[in-house]
């Protein structure tokens, strides 16, 4: 059975793949309809994400299909220290697919050694969020035309952004990305992307803690928001949440066909005034997230329009 | 048990002096009947000082254990007071049940339950072992 746990056990064809078919259900919605007619979606969030969660459940429902689930650990029986093994093991009973957020790093790795039906890791603590990377892919091939010769910012919290750690596994395999890692020096990347995927692969990177000197070299930025809720310390996290604001006049050094993207939820580090700028493509990054999830969807249930 | 001469059984060589012990743990051979020697700081003209095991029964041994501890150890295989075998170690792709992740954010640490299990990863110019769940890298 195939899992998406990781942005890596999708091959460079599998992601064109399904890139290709999220272009497809964007051109022609009607033919995907009712493609996933009474198949169930379980969306087991153990920690509360608005975003992802509605954009897989609107996914899942654009394809016809139905979905259950919980949006937070307290309504489900982790309360009661269920293991995620046992969970859903449940939860297969009743769906055909389960999309799993977990506060805890590995998760649904646990999880995918139990379950009797597709996993696919919503994000889980600081360590990956796939899906992100494939709405990520799909807005920047989108936006560029291209997924190689690229140069990429990933500015902000670098450590614990698990969307910058799987989008750099991601690019790192197409030919000449180049990334600069703008981050303070507290949240730089971990070592088992800069040694393991980086290094590794010779991948061309700078890492530095400011934005200015860099702006005019980015064909992609990929601002971050700091998260409070992955800081052990209050004190370290006020200090850190602000470094990284992108104004106007900061986006004015910026090339005319350079993007900004963002995961979102945004704090304080894009204004809204930027919203109106043409490079900001946030919004629409998001509204490729639930294409791509259909996509995924389709895939891992096997089904075709 | 004569130290000197095991007529069936397994010698674990060139351990690295001081490790014997460890090795004796892992290896979980106070649950043997048969009779064990652990012979530390022992003159080697390769190593300075080495520790030998002598293990006086042909049972099974974790090679993926010794590996991980350390590949430079030979497994020797006695028959009638000869070397039958000699294995050669080398670092093992997974090692179950070892090693603790210490990521605090790791799923390992909410439930106690799960298997510890570690993968050998080759980055360029190491070797690591990663957290099956989390990739945090076990020093």
């Amino acid at each position: 059975m195939f899992h998406l746990i990781d942005i890596k056990d999708l091959s460079v064809e599998e992601i064109k793949g399904l890139l290709d078919t999220a272009e497809d259900i964007i051109a022609n919605p009607d033919k995907y309809a009712e493609v996933c007619k009474r198949k169930k979606l379980a969306t087991l969030f153990f920690e509360p994400s608005t975003r992802t969660r509605l954009s897989f459940e609107a996914a899942m429902l654009e394809l016809g299909g139905s979905v259950l689930g919980f949006s937070e650990a307290s309504s489900s029986s982790a309360t009661k220290g269920e293991t995620v093994g046992d969970t859903v093991q449940v939860v297969g009973c009743y769906a055909d697919i389960i999309a799993m957020r977990h506060p805890k790093e590995g998760a649904p790795m646990a999880a995918a050694l139990k379950s009797p039906v597709p996993i696919i890791n919503a994000g889980d603590g600081g360590h990956n969020h796939p899906t992100q990377t494939l709405t990520d892919l799909l807005t920047i091939r989108r936006e560029k035309g291209r997924l190689d010769n690229l140069t990429i910012g990933l500015c902000g919290d670098l450590k614990f952004g698990r969307t910058v750690h799987s989008l750099i596994m991601a690019m790192s395999r197409y030919e000449n990305v180049k990334f600069i890692l703008i981050s303070p020096e507290e949240l730089k990347i971990p070592d088992y992307i800069r040694r393991g995927v980086l290094d590794k692969n010779g991948i061309e990177y700078v890492e530095i803690d400011r934005m200015e000197p860099v702006m005019d070299q980015l064909d992609v930025l990929y601002m971050t928001r700091v998260q409070r809720e992955r800081f052990f310390n209050e004190a370290d996290y006020q200090r850190l949440k602000d470094v990284y604001i992108l104004t106007r006049q900061m986006l004015n050094r910026a090339k005319d066909d350079t993007i900004v993207m963002h995961p979102l939820p945004r704090v304080n580090e894009i204004p809204v005034d930027v919203d109106d700028d043409p490079r900001a493509k946030y919004f629409t990054q998001a509204l490729n997230g639930k294409y791509v999830r259909m996509a995924l969807i389709m895939k891992m249930l096997g089904v075709k329009a | 048990m004569n130290i000197d001469s095991i007529q069936r059984g397994i010698v674990i060589d060139h351990i690295k002096s001081g490790n014997s012990m460890r090795i004796y743990r892992y290896l979980h051979l106070d649950d043997l009947d048969c009779s064990v020697a652990i012979i530390k700081n022992v003159k080697s003209s390769k190593m300075e000082r080495k520790d030998i095991i002598k293990i006086d029964d042909k049972i099974d041994i974790n090679l993926d254990i010794l590996g991980f501890i350390d590949p430079d150890i030979t497994v020797n295989i006695i028959e009638n007071g000869e070397i039958v075998e000699k294995k050669n170690l080398s670092l093992p792709e997974k090692v179950e049940g070892i090693l603790t992740c210490r990521n605090p954010r790791c799923i390992t640490a909410a439930e106690p339950s799960l298997r510890q299990i570690f993968m050998l990863h080759d980055e360029g110019d190491r070797k690591v072992y990663r957290c099956f769940y989390c990739d945090s890298e076990r020093k």
